[in-house]
C-alpha cells in the first residue's frame, strides 16, 4: 500500500491554456535518459524560453503545488516523463477542464490527483491566484471540492470531479497498482487458459 | 444466438481476469512491445522490487526513437543515446526478452515491426509505452499506449488495471476522390471530431471505405486515433487481414493458421452490434488535407483558405490565435503555395512500403525544389530492403532526396534529424505540436506522403492531383 491521498493543499500555478501536449511539458530531447532524475528543471523548457512571462519562470509561482490548466491537458505522447517532470518541479495535483487519457492514467500511477473543474471556476481561480500568488488552494478528493483563500481574504469554493476509479485508488492508497495486479496471479492464469491465441487456437470462445 | 457485442467488448471480455477494488478490470495483455525510451525506468522498478518478467515470451523489444539514420556505428556520437541503447540491450539480456537490435534486419519503428513480423494479430490486447500503439488496432486488436509505470505492470504481471472505455463507431462510406489517401481520411475525422473528441472512447472505423483499404492504409488510420483523443482505434478483421498475416514469421502456420483465421473473422462486430455512439462521414467530402496549426485538428483541405479566428467558438479562440502566431500564418490565407524548407517522408504513420511507392511515383522524373532539404526514412530495415529491391531508393536519390536508414527520425526530436530555426516542414508524420520536430520554433505541416512528395518537388504546399 502506498500513502492515501485525500487532500492536496498549497499555492497554485495558473496555466489556463488548452491542448497543452506532453512534448511541451517535457521536450523530447530530455527523454534521452535512463532515469527520471533531473527532469523537473526542464518542465516546459521551450515554452519558458519563448515566453519570459510563463508562470513556471515567475518567482512568485515557484513552490506551487497545484497546477491550474485548461482543456485536454497532457495530450499527445504517452511519455510518463511529462508527469514526472511536473512532479519533480513540485506539482502535486492538477485542476483542469479535461485531460488526455494516457496522461491522466500516468498521473494516477504517480499519486498525482487530476480533478476537473468548469471553465468558469477555472477562470475565477486563475484570476484569484494571478492577483495573489500566495493564495492557499485546497483540493478535497472525498468532498470533490476546491477551496481557495487569498491573503487578502478573498475566497472561492467550487465543485471538482474525479472519476470514481481514480478517486477510490488515490483516497485508499491503492494507486500503486502493481501489488494488486501481482496478487491477481491465480486469476490471470485461469484466464490464460481461455484465450485462443495462447492455446494454439484450440479453445472455443 | 447472435452476439450483439462489438469486437472491442468481445476482446475485452476475453482478457478481463478480474474486477479490482477501484472498479477497473485487470486486463491480460497478449503482446507487449517495448522500445528504448519508455522502458529503462520500468526495468528499474522491477529491479527495485526484485521482480521477474512474468511472460518474457510475450514482450518484444526494438529500438527506433534515438537511432541515428545516417550512421549506426557504435558507440553513437550522442552519448546519451548510446547509454539508452546499452540499457535496453542489458535489460533484454537480463530479463530474457527478444530484442530486434540494429544488427538484426527486423529492427524498425515498433509499430511497423509488430505487424511486419506477424506479432500483431486480431483479437489480441496489445500495449506499448508509446501512444501510437493504436496502429495495431488495424488488425482488429485492442491496442493502446501506456506510461512507464504501466510498462512495469505489464512486465511484472502481463496485465494492466484499466477502465473499459465506451465504443464509438466512426463510419466512412462512399468513394474517396482521386488523390485522397488514408492519411486524409484520418486527418478529416480528427478535424471534424476534434483532438479530444475521442477521450473516453475506442474508435471502431467501419464502412466501405475501410473495407476496401489495404492493411497498410488501415494502419495509417488507426495510428492517428490518439491524435483524435481516442486511446485506441480498430478495424474489424476480414479476408484482407487474414491474407496479410499469412506466412509472416511469428504468425501461426498450417492447421493452426486455419483455426486462427476462423476465430479472427468471428470477432468482427456483427450487423446488430451495439455502440455507445455512431458518427458517419461521406468519403466524397474528404479532400487532400494539410494541417496549418499546432494540433492535428487544425487542418484544411488543400484548396481551402485558413479559417478566421472569429469563426471558432469563444473558448477555442485562444488556442487558435496561439497557433496562428506560432506558425506565423494569417487568417484567410490559402494553404496551397505555402513555401516549405524541409520534406520528411517516414514515421509509423506513413513509413511503409506502399507509402514509399506512392511518394516515389510522384517524385519520379522530377527534382526536389532548390533550397528544400528532403529525406525519406523507411519505417523498418525490411521496408528499406524491399524499397531498394524495387529501385525506389534510386528514384528518390536521383530526385535529390536523402535516402536514410530505418528509425523515427524527424518525427520527433530524439535523434540527429531535426528542423533548424523556424523551418517549415511538409511531413508525413502524425504530430504538428510546437517544437515536435526538434527545433523549438520549427513548424510542421502534416499531410499524406504523396502530398509531401509534391511539396518537395515544387517547394511549396501543392495539390498532388495537379502533378498527376
Ligand atoms: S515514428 Fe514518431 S510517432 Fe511513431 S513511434 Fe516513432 S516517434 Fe513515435
Amino acid at each position: 500500500m502506498v500513502q492515501a491521498i485525500t487532500q492536496v493543499t498549497g499555492s497554485a500555478v495558473p496555466l489556463l491554456l488548452d491542448d497543452i501536449d506532453t512534448d511541451r511539458i517535457i521536450p523530447a530531447r530530455f527523454l534521452r535518459c535512463v532515469t527520471f532524475d533531473g527532469l523537473g528543471e526542464h518542465a516546459f523548457e521551450d515554452d519558458r524560453i519563448q515566453d519570459p512571462a510563463h508562470p513556471f519562470n515567475k518567482a512568485q509561482f515557484q513552490g506551487g503545488k497545484i497546477l491550474v490548466a485548461g482543456r485536454n491537458f497532457g495530450c499527445g505522447s504517452s511519455r510518463e516523463h511529462a508527469p514526472q517532470a511536473l512532479m519533480r518541479w513540485g506539482i502535486q495535483a492538477i485542476i483542469a477542464e479535461s485531460y488526455a487519457e494516457i496522461f491522466f492514467g500516468n498521473c494516477v500511477s504517480l499519486g498525482i490527483p487530476c480533478v476537473r473543474a468548469s471553465r468558469a471556476d477555472l477562470e475565477a481561480l486563475t484570476k484569484l491566484i494571478s492577483a495573489d500568488p500566495r493564495t492557499s488552494v485546497a483540493i478535497d478528493l472525498l468532498a470533490q471540492t476546491v477551496t481557495a483563500q487569498s491573503e487578502g481574504g478573498q475566497q472561492l469554493k467550487a465543485n471538482v470531479e474525479i472519476p470514481p476509479g481514480a478517486r477510490q485508488s488515490l483516497t485508499t492508497g491503492g494507486w500503486d497498482f502493481l501489488g494488486q495486479l501481482l496478487d491477481g496471479e491465480p486469476k490471470v492464469r485461469a484466464q490464460v487458459a481461455k484465450i485462443p491465441y495462447l492455446q494454439k487456437f484450440a479453445v472455443a470462445t | 444466438m447472435t452476439d450483439s457485442r462489438n469486437l472491442f467488448n468481445k476482446v475485452w471480455d476475453l482478457h478481463a481476469c478480474q474486477t479490482l477494488p477501484s472498479g477497473q478490470d485487470q486486463l491480460f495483455i497478449g503482446l507487449h512491445l517495448i522500445h528504448e525510451v519508455t522502458s529503462p525506468q520500468a526495468f528499474a522498478i522491477l529491479r527495485e522490487r526484485n521482480l521477474k518478467v512474468a511472460y518474457p515470451e510475450r514482450t518484444v523489444a526494438t529500438v527506433d526513437h534515438i537511432v541515428p539514420t545516417q550512421s549506426t556505428a557504435r558507440p553513437f556520437v550522442d552519448l546519451l543515446a548510446e547509454e539508452m541503447m546499452s540499457a535496453i540491450e542489458k535489460n533484454c539480456r537480463d530479463f530474457g526478452i527478444r530484442l530486434f537490435d540494429l544488427v538484426d534486419n527486423r529492427q524498425g519503428v515498433v509499430h511497423i515491426v509488430g505487424p511486419e513480423q506477424g506479432l500483431t494479430l486480431p483479437g489480441m490486447t496489445i500495449a506499448c509505452g508509446d501512444s501510437h500503439t493504436s496502429t495495431h488496432g488495424a488488425f482488429g486488436s485492442i491496442a493502446f499506449g501506456i506510461g512507464t509505470s504501466q510498462v512495469a505492470d505489464v512486465l511484472a504481471t502481463q496485465t494492466l488495471a484499466l477502465a473499459r472505455p465506451k465504443v464509438r463507431k466512426v463510419e466512412v462510406t462512399g468513394q474517396l476522390k482521386p488523390g485522397v489517401y488514408a492519411k486524409d481520411v484520418i486527418l478529416h475525422i480528427i478535424r471534424k471530431l476534434g483532438v479530444q473528441g475521442g477521450v473516453g472512447y475506442a474508435y471502431e472505423y467501419a464502412g466501405d471505405v475501410f473495407d476496401r483499404m489495404s492493411m497498410e492504409e488501415r494502419m495509417t488510420v488507426c495510428n492517428m486515433s490518439i491524435e483524435g483523443g481516442a486511446r485506441c482505434g480498430y478495424i474489424n478483421p476480414d479476408q484482407t487481414t487474414v491474407d496479410y498475416i499469412q506466412g509472416r514469421p511469428f504468425a501461426p502456420q498450417g492447421e493452426e493458421f486455419e483455426r486462427a483465421a476462423k476465430w479472427w473473422l468471428s470477432l468482427a462486430s456483427g450487423k446488430d452490434a451495439q455502440f455507445d455512439d455512431v458518427v458517419v462521414f461521406k468519403a466524397e467530402e474528404i479532400e487532400p488535407t494539410v494541417t496549418w496549426g499546432i494540433t492535428p485538428a487544425q487542418s484544411v483541405g488543400v484548396k481551402e483558405t485558413l479559417p478566421t479566428i472569429s469563426s471558432f467558438p469563444a473558448d477555442d479562440q485562444k488556442v487558435i490565435s496561439e497557433a496562428f502566431q506560432y506558425m506565423d500564418l494569417k487568417e484567410g490565407q490559402p494553404i496551397q503555395g505555402l513555401k516549405i524548407n524541409v520534406a520528411f517522408i517516414g514515421s509509423c504513420t506513413n513509413g511503409r512500403i506502399s507509402d514509399l511507392r506512392e511518394a516515389a511515383r510522384i517524385v519520379k522524373g522530377r527534382h526536389v525544389a532548390a533550397g528544400v532539404k528532403a529525406l525519406v526514412v523507411p519505417g523498418s530495415q525490411l521496408v528499406r530492403k524491399q524499397a531498394m529491391e524495387e529501385g525506389l531508393d534510386k528514384i528518390f536519390e536521383e530526385a535529390g532526396f536523402e535516402w536514410r536508414g530505418a528509425g523515427c527520425s524527424m518525427c520527433l526530436a530524439m535523434n540527429p534529424d531535426k528542423l533548424q530555426g523556424n523551418e517549415v516542414c511538409a511531413s508525413s508524420s502524425n504530430r504538428n505540436f510546437k517544437g515536435r520536430q526538434g527545433s523549438p520554433t520549427g513548424r510542421t505541416l502534416l499531410m499524406s506522403p504523396a502530398m509531401v512528395a509534391a511539396a518537395a518537388v515544387t517547394g511549396a504546399v501543392t495539390d498532388v492531383r495537379e502533378l498527376e
